[in-house]
């Protein structure tokens, strides 16, 4: 049996009433009941207060570069496809940084779930306009406000026909633990957007501001087969925010087109070297 | 007699200059020739004007020369741009396709349409007439070239390999009974000693990586470094690799280094602009210390500059990309056995030292063909430094960072039961976690630097070749081996003492066998394919040895070994 205690307790480099701690503890909380050990979980993130979070548990742990938290988590996957793989993201680094990454990716399908920690602000930077910011919302480099249209990551998603998409809340633990094991359990690439109030820095979408618009969707309200519906099921946005599970589409992981792996993780395999002899008389 | 004989195929993209360059290459080396080919091409798919050359001679041959005895024009570009070339020749040309102006006795009409009609009844085959025509102003022995047009069509099936046999024959028949002074290009063949390789650069990589047991790669494809990520993907199945077109070079290295960081052995591909976007990745391996092998085939630059084309511009930015200071090695194979054995060579270097490792390569180096003899893959050893779950069993607690009186701390991979691996783009300490502390910087920068002094012990000297006690050392790297050696061979015979030294180990130099090997040197020249003397910049900062002269090439073409005898004739070092 796993528990919660296996993942162990760490001192951390957060604000005081972060919406990142209930993040932390939706993943040990999902981690333990699915009965995953340390050892077997692999967390890779980028840079940004949200890219910490690897560091905070007992795991392994590539904490690479800004924006750059699911290449290094495709590769590992490929390496080693029994590891259960995370990557940890902030919506700065996951929609602007690394905005590439996250688009090839639901193209690519690894088995991997991404957590976006979207508390709409740049907060390792102090407060700048990240890509899913509110229209209008003032800082100190968005003076008059931000004018670029918001990124809706989940419609985007959707739009890809990415395989398992979903949003979740900071502030409803119970319900983001669930959706986390969901998304972990999906066989695929699987997004979870947490909404996650910035207690320093973003001033607008406070915990109040969620708390007061956010509901979680239920099964007999929305289908999450139909990809029509999903979408315009993003486009909710404003007095109500659906939470839940938008979109699952099953089909076929990047590592099941991967014949190689049918015989095991590639990192057990070992190479012979005269093996090449077969292709050397080709050039003969 | 010694045979020196080069033919230049001249056309526009998309006539099949290559199909009849690699014939003539494959049918010269199955006679005994030894064969170089060198190819210049233009960024584009159709049109344009292209080259495909062939040099054979019973003696080893490494570069190309600028002579050109045979000529066959399939475009008129071909002969404005190359008739000067041509002393003593015969250009090859179809006038009733391309019209002279003034016929003369270097021009021979070879048919090439009517006869591929009037034989296979489809102009097609043209090409094959062309080749056969050549061989038979060389009176050479039709059966090798019936053999190689078999084995090139193998796959198209019979009718076909018999109309292009059929073409070749007419080529050849049309060419020894109508060419004035027939038989001027005879040449004798060599007792046949095959079983020797004709190859490119850039097949070699791709089998050295393939022999070192490369698991994964990942890409982004760039000329002129495609065709190693190209090979290694067709065979990828047998060989149990993963290949991976990443979304840009960004996510390539970053790829790798997740790859590798979870246990297997990894590479990625890339020419300079795509490494520019790979820079940022590689100061992250460089403080994460994961081990990758990074092939970077040099295009003149700067941005997309000419991409078909050659130079060796990169050597002062790949010593220094991305920010801060760590250990890297640089290894510039100057032949197809280098680029087999240095490829296969940096795999192990990067997982002992846990650094990425560069394997540099070039345009020409990449796609000009060779003749060499057959890869000993008994040479090549794989050696994985990586922790067994036994040896990881007697541990307390694993730190992926302990300090260890080389720098070299024991690696395992995540996955290994019982313990974790923390890895971290921040500074970090023994752990692997975030550490800001003065004190840990201190411990963990000398750690990551001292391996780089270690590393130096492992780097080969430059190869010696010529004249024992030398007035000109001519300096080089990667692949200005070949022409360098001709010129040495070239100057010994006309009484000069000159002998060059060739590097393939170029970072971090062996500087202390270099200043043994260069104790009494005379003068020193570096010869490079860039505009400012990158190598010759790194060699004076790290062995305070001066350069007497540099002779600098940076027109996007190689070097001949006449061009850079002319140099050292205008500079007066001969």
């Amino acid at each position: 049996m796993v528990s919660v205690e296996d993942f162990g307790e760490y001192e951390t480099e957060w604000c005081p009433g972060c919406g990142n701690f209930m993040i932390l503890k939706a993943i040990k909380r999902a981690l333990a009941e699915l009965g995953k050990e340390p050892h077997e979980v692999l967390l890779t993130s980028g840079i940004g207060q949200s890219s910490k979070l690897p560091h905070y548990l007992k795991c392994n742990v590539f904490n690479g570069l800004h924006g750059r938290s699911l290449p290094p988590a495709i590769g590992a996957k490929v390496a080693n496809h029994e590891l259960t793989v995370l990557a940890v993201t902030g919506d700065g680094d996951c929609y602007g940084e690394g905005g590439n990454h996250f688009v090839h990716n639901i193209r690519r399908n690894p088995d991997i779930t991404l957590i976006v920690h979207d508390n709409q602000i740049y907060g390792l930077t102090k407060g700048q306009a990240s890509p899913t910011s509110e229209l209008g919302m003032k800082t100190k480099i968005q003076n008059h406000g931000v004018f670029n249209t918001p990124l809706n990551p989940l419609s985007l998603a959707i739009s890809l026909d990415c395989s398992f998409v979903s949003r979740g809340f900071a502030g409803d633990v119970d319900h983001l633990t669930e959706l986390i094991k969901k998304a972990i359990q999906h066989k695929g690439f699987s997004l979870v957007d947490v909404l996650q109030p910035c207690v320093s820095f973003n001033k607008l979408n406070t915990f109040k501001w969620y708390s007061e618009r956010v509901y979680r969707m239920e099964e007999k309200d929305h289908s999450p087969k139909d990809r029509v519906k999903a979408f315009e099921k993003s486009l909710e946005w404003g007095e109500k925010i659906p939470l839940g599970v938008f979109y699952v589409n099953e089909k076929p992981t990047f590592e099941d087109h991967l014949d190689v792996l049918s015989s095991g993780p590639l990192v057990k395999n070992k190479a012979d070297p005269e093996k090449v002899d077969e292709l050397l008389d080709s050039f003969i | 007699m010694n045979t020196d004989l080069v033919i230049k195929v001249g056309g526009a993209a998309g006539q099949g200059l290559q199909t009849i360059g690699v014939v003539l290459a494959k049918t010269f080396k199955k006679s005994g020739f030894n064969v170089f080919t060198t190819q210049f091409y233009l960024s584009r798919v159709r049109g344009g004007h292209n080259t495909y050359q062939v040099r054979i001679s019973n003696e080893p041959i490494r570069a190309m020369t600028e002579k050109v005895d045979i000529l066959i024009a399939l475009d008129e570009a071909s002969i404005n741009e190359h008739l000067n070339e041509i002393s003593d020749g015969v250009v090859i040309v179809d006038t009733d396709v391309i019209k002279i102006e003034q016929m003369n006795d270097s021009f021979f009409h070879v048919p090439m349409l009517k006869i591929a009609k009037d034989v296979c009844g489809n102009k097609i085959y043209s090409n094959s007439v062309a080749i056969g025509a050549a061989l038979g102003l060389m009176c050479f022995n039709f059966e090798y070239l019936e053999r190689v047009l078999t084995a090139t069509f193998q796959k198209k099936g019979d009718e076909i390999i018999a109309n292009n046999i059929k073409a070749a024959r007419a080529g050849y028949d049309h060419a020894k009974n109508n060419f004035p002074s027939a038989c001027k290009f005879a040449v004798k063949e060599p007792l046949g000693k095959d079983g020797r390789m004709l190859i490119a650069g850039n097949d070699a990589v791709a089998l050295g990586a393939l022999a070192a047991g490369v698991q994964f790669l990942a890409a982004y494809p760039m000329t002129p470094s495609t065709g190693v990520m190209t090979y290694i993907s067709a065979k990828a199945d047998d060989f149990n690799v993963v290949v991976e077109q990443a979304e840009d070079e960004i996510a390539a290295l970053n790829m790798v280094l997740g790859a590798s960081y979870a246990g297997v052995r990894t590479m990625t591909t890339t020419s300079g602009g795509g490494f520019c976007l790979m820079a940022e990745a590689l100061g992250l391996a460089g403080i994460t210390e994961t081990p990758a092998v990074i092939f970077l085939s040099q295009r003149p630059g700067p941005a997309t500059g000419l991409p078909t084309m050659t130079e060796q511009g990169d050597l002062q930015f790949v010593l220094t990309a991305a920010q801060g200071e760590f250990p890297r090695c640089i290894l510039t194979p100057g032949t197809p056995d280098d680029c087999f054995y240095l490829t296969a060579k940096a795999f192990n270097i990067a997982e002992k030292f846990q650094i990425p490792v560069f394997v540099m390569s070039d345009q020409y180096l990449a796609d000009s063909l060779f003749t060499c003899e057959k890869f000993d893959t008994s040479k090549i050893e794989i050696d994985r430094h990586l922790l067994s779950d036994d040896e990881l069993k007697d541990k307390k607690e694993y730190n992926r960072y302990e300090l260890t009186p080389t720098g070299i701390s024991p690696r395992a991979i995540p996955g290994q039961a019982g313990f974790t691996v923390v890895v971290d783009s921040d500074e970090h300490n023994e752990t692997g976690h975030l550490d800001q502390t003065i004190d840990n910087r201190i411990l963990m920068n000398e750690k990551r630097m001292k391996k780089l002094k270690l590393l130096e012990k492992e780097m080969e000297a430059p190869k010696l070749y010529g004249y024992k006690k030398a007035d000109i050392t001519l300096i080089g790297w990667g692949s200005t081996y070949g022409p360098l050696l001709e010129v040495v061979d070239i100057l010994t015979s006309e009484g000069h003492a000159v002998d060059h030294l060739h590097f393939t180990h170029v970072y971090p130099l062996p500087v202390d066998a270099i200043k043994d090997m260069l104790a009494d040197a005379g003068k020193l020249v570096c010869v490079e394919n860039n505009a400012t003397g990158q190598f010759a910049r790194l060699f004076e900062c790290e062995t305070g040895l001066r350069i007497d002269e540099n002779i600098l090439r940076s027109d996007g073409k190689p070097y001949t070994p006449e061009h850079i005898i002319r140099a050292l004739e205008q500079k007066k070092v001969i």
